[in-house]
This record gives C-alpha cells, sequence and structure tokens, in this order.
C-alpha cells in the first residue's frame, strides 16, 4: 500500500525528468532514414567527410595538427567557444577559416561552399558519439542569453518563435513532418530535401524563411549566438556528424 | 573524380551470395528544374552503371531523372572465385568514371 502510493507520487517526477532530457532529432526519423544515418556506407554525408579528410592532407592542416583522429576529437563538441581576437564566439567554421587566413596565408573557403562542408564534417566527424559539452566560460554567457533571446522572439509575417515549435510543439507535427526539439548535434549534415550536405547555418535559414522572416547572411553574429545557445541546450546529446535528416 | 563509397564483404566464401553497396557523389540534375536566373539547366544524371567481375558483367543498371543526388545502388552476386570487380558510372556530358576492388575468397 505504501509502496503503490510511492509510486505514484515518483510517476510524474519521472515523466518530468524524462522530459528535460534533450532528444535528437534521429529519434523522430523514419526507420529507413535512421538506418541510412548509421550505415556508413549507405550514408551519403560520408562522401564529404572523406573529402574532407583529402583536404586535410592536401591544404597542409595536417602538417600542423597531425593525425585529425586525435588532435579534433571533441573539438566539435565544444564549439562555438570564446575566441580572443573577436573578443566573441567562434564557430568551428569560422575556425577553420582563421586558420586559413591567419595561419597559412590563404583565402577564406567560402561559407556553405562544398571545401568548408567537407573540412567541417571531416573535422566535426571526429567527435561523433561524444556528447556536447559547452564550455562552461562566462564570456560566452553574453552570447548564449542573445541567441536564448533570439530563440525566444516572435519573427516573420507568420509571428512564430523558435521556441513555439522547438519547445512548445516538440514531438507534435507540422503538415507530415514531426517538429523535432531542434538541436545542432549532427552538422554538417546530409538532409534528403536539400540533396546534399548543409550546415546548421543553412538549416536556421530554413526555419527563418519557414516562418516568413528574412534570414541573417550567411556568419552573422546572430547565427553563432543561436548556435552556443542551441549547444547549451543539446548539452549531454552525442554528435552524430555527418547525420542524415528529412 | 566523384567520390565513391563502396562496400564488400572483406573474405566471403566460395559459393556465398555477398551483397556489394555502391554510393557516387553526383548532383543527378534532372533537367526540369530552373537555375537561379530562371532558366531550365540542362540534364546532367548518370545514366548507366555496371560492375564487371573478371571483365564478365554481373550487373547492370539504367539511371533515370527521378533517381535522388549521390545515388546508392546495393546488389547481390555469386561468389565463384577469388578476381576483380569493375565499377563503371557513366553519363551526361562524358561522365565516366571505374573504380576496382579485389575480392578474395576465404
Ligand atoms: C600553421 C599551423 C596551422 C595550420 C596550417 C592549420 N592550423 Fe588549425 N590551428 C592552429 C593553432 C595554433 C590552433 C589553436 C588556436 C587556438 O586555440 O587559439 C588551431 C586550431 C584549430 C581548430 C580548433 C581546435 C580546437 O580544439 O579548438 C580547428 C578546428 C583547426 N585548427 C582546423 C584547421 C584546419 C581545417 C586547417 C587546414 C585548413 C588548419 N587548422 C590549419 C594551427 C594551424
Ligand atoms: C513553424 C515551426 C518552426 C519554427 C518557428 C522553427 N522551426 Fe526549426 N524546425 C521545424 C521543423 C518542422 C524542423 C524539421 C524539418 C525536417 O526535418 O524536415 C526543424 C528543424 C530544426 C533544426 C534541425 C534539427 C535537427 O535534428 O537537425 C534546428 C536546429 C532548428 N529547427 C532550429 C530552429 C531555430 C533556431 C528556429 C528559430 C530561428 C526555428 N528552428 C524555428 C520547425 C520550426
Amino acid at each position: 500500500m505504501r509502496r503503490a502510493a510511492l509510486a505514484l507520487l515518483l510517476a510524474p517526477l519521472i515523466a518530468l525528468a524524462a522530459a528535460a532530457q534533450p532528444q535528437s532529432g534521429f529519434e523522430l526519423m523514419a526507420p529507413e532514414t535512421q538506418a541510412m544515418q548509421r550505415d556508413d556506407t549507405a550514408n551519403p554525408g560520408m562522401l564529404w567527410v572523406q573529402e574532407g579528410e583529402a583536404l586535410w592532407q592536401q591544404s597542409g592542416c595536417a602538417g600542423c595538427h597531425g593525425d585529425a583522429a586525435a588532435s579534433m576529437r571533441g573539438a566539435a563538441a565544444r564549439y562555438p567557444v570564446y575566441d580572443e581576437a573577436r573578443a566573441g564566439p567562434i564557430d568551428l567554421a569560422g575556425r577553420i577559416n582563421q586558420c586559413r587566413v591567419e595561419r597559412q596565408g590563404a583565402p577564406a573557403l567560402a561559407l556553405e561552399g562544398e571545401p568548408l562542408l567537407a573540412l567541417g564534417s571531416f573535422v566535426a566527424h571526429q567527435s561523433r558519439g561524444l556528447p556536447v559539452a559547452p564550455p562552461a566560460d562566462p564570456r560566452l554567457a553574453p552570447a548564449r542569453a542573445q541567441g536564448e533571446a533570439l530563440f525566444r522572439e516572435r519573427r516573420g509575417q507568420l509571428n512564430l518563435s523558435c521556441a513555439q515549435c522547438h519547445d512548445d510543439n516538440a514531438g507534435r507535427r507540422l503538415a507530415g513532418s514531426p517538429i523535432p526539439q531542434g538541436h545542432p548535434n549532427g552538422y554538417p549534415l546530409y538532409r534528403l530535401e536539400w540533396q546534399g550536405m548543409g550546415s546548421l547555418q543553412r538549416r536556421l535559414r530554413n526555419c527563418m524563411a519557414g516562418v516568413r522572416s528574412e534570414p541573417f547572411a550567411y556568419g552573422a553574429p546572430e547565427y553563432i549566438a543561436i548556435e552556443t545557445f542551441l549547444m547549451s541546450r543539446a548539452a549531454g546529446l552525442l554528435l552524430e556528424t555527418p547525420a542524415v535528416r528529412p | 573524380m566523384a567520390r565513391t563509397l563502396i562496400n564488400l564483404p572483406r573474405n566471403p566464401k566460395r559459393g556465398e551470395v555477398i551483397e556489394i553497396r555502391t554510393l557516387i557523389q553526383h548532383g543527378m540534375e534532372t533537367g526540369y528544374r530552373p537555375g537561379p536566373n530562371g532558366v531550365t539547366q540542362q540534364r546532367d544524371i548518370i545514366r548507366s552503371f555496371t560492375c564487371l567481375f573478371n571483365n564478365e558483367e554481373v550487373f547492370r543498371a539504367e539511371l533515370h531523372q527521378a533517381i535522388a543526388a549521390n545515388p546508392f545502388l546495393e546488389f547481390s552476386m555469386l561468389v565463384t572465385e577469388s578476381g576483380i570487380l569493375a565499377f563503371t558510372w557513366s553519363g551526361d556530358n562524358g561522365f565516366e568514371q571505374t573504380e576496382t576492388r579485389a575480392l578474395t575468397v576465404a
């Protein structure tokens, strides 16, 4: 009797704890799409990882960083991090371009261009399976707060905030597709709708255009602020790069 | 050169039926879509795929516009001996690529 009462009392607590766990968009996908992501010989994102590995050798990254499996392991799980030079957060793509421009004297790679997506996928792939671990650096707090404000701000002709879909209605459906919690743990990823690889910023632009708002330009600090917030919101989720999404 | 992923079992036995999976990086532009300038983009697809084993054809496929970018093909083959597999994709604009892999029976 006492045990039954205790179980009744605990049940809602357990449900609450479960709801607080972030859930990867992977969990909401069709079994076929999950199988495609899981199998490295069927996951088209692996073509970009392979391309990135070749670029890593050819464009001199290996000269300083050596074997990426050791030197880059865990990097993608931490980014964005605080960058002294920018006096603000820097994302992984920004860091790769910083290495090119400042350490190699080479031109920056175009954002969303194939070479940068390939290098970004290869670097992030080294952290696959590691939990998202945003740094506790207090200098990131302003960006995180700005990102959260952007996440909660209503935008576009549909006047919807990210939170209205990804917090309030996650797990429900928008037309035919399930609404995920909106986590950044698989990027760059292969989206079937794109028939190609894309960055988190491309995904965010899709969501912004979806509510009929004008997306920020690629590389805008707003995206990096949103990413900084999204990474703290996704803490503990495992990295999936290269993920596959519908 | 387009990137490819080819997956074969490592040491199949004689008489075994094996699964072979291939993936190639290709845009498979249908020829129906308008480009950013509003003009319809030219078709640019892979039109044929063949797999030879010791120079003998074991699998062939024709590809068409409705096939997604970066086409993935999976087929099976009866293993009779060790040898060389040659995979060839060819298509519009002179696209042609061949990859070879050794198959060694256990
Ligand atoms: C001349 C040496 C040099 C070259 C070449 C170089 N890097 Fe770096 N890279 C560095 C240094 C030094 C750091 C550490 C910067 C810091 O922590 O402020 C770094 C940091 C990084 C990081 C962040 C790692 C982390 O754990 O935070 C990434 C990612 C990276 N480089 C990628 C690349 C890529 C991709 C290339 C090739 C395009 C490249 N680097 C070429 C010297 C180099
Ligand atoms: C109208 C509802 C809606 C709004 C508003 C919205 N999204 Fe989304 N978002 C979606 C849907 C639906 C998907 C999944 C689409 C798919 O996979 O086909 C998605 C996907 C995502 C993903 C990818 C998750 C993954 O697993 O890869 C992220 C990240 C994301 N949204 C962030 C945001 C941010 C940040 C905002 C605000 C700027 C936003 N979204 C606004 C509906 C919305």
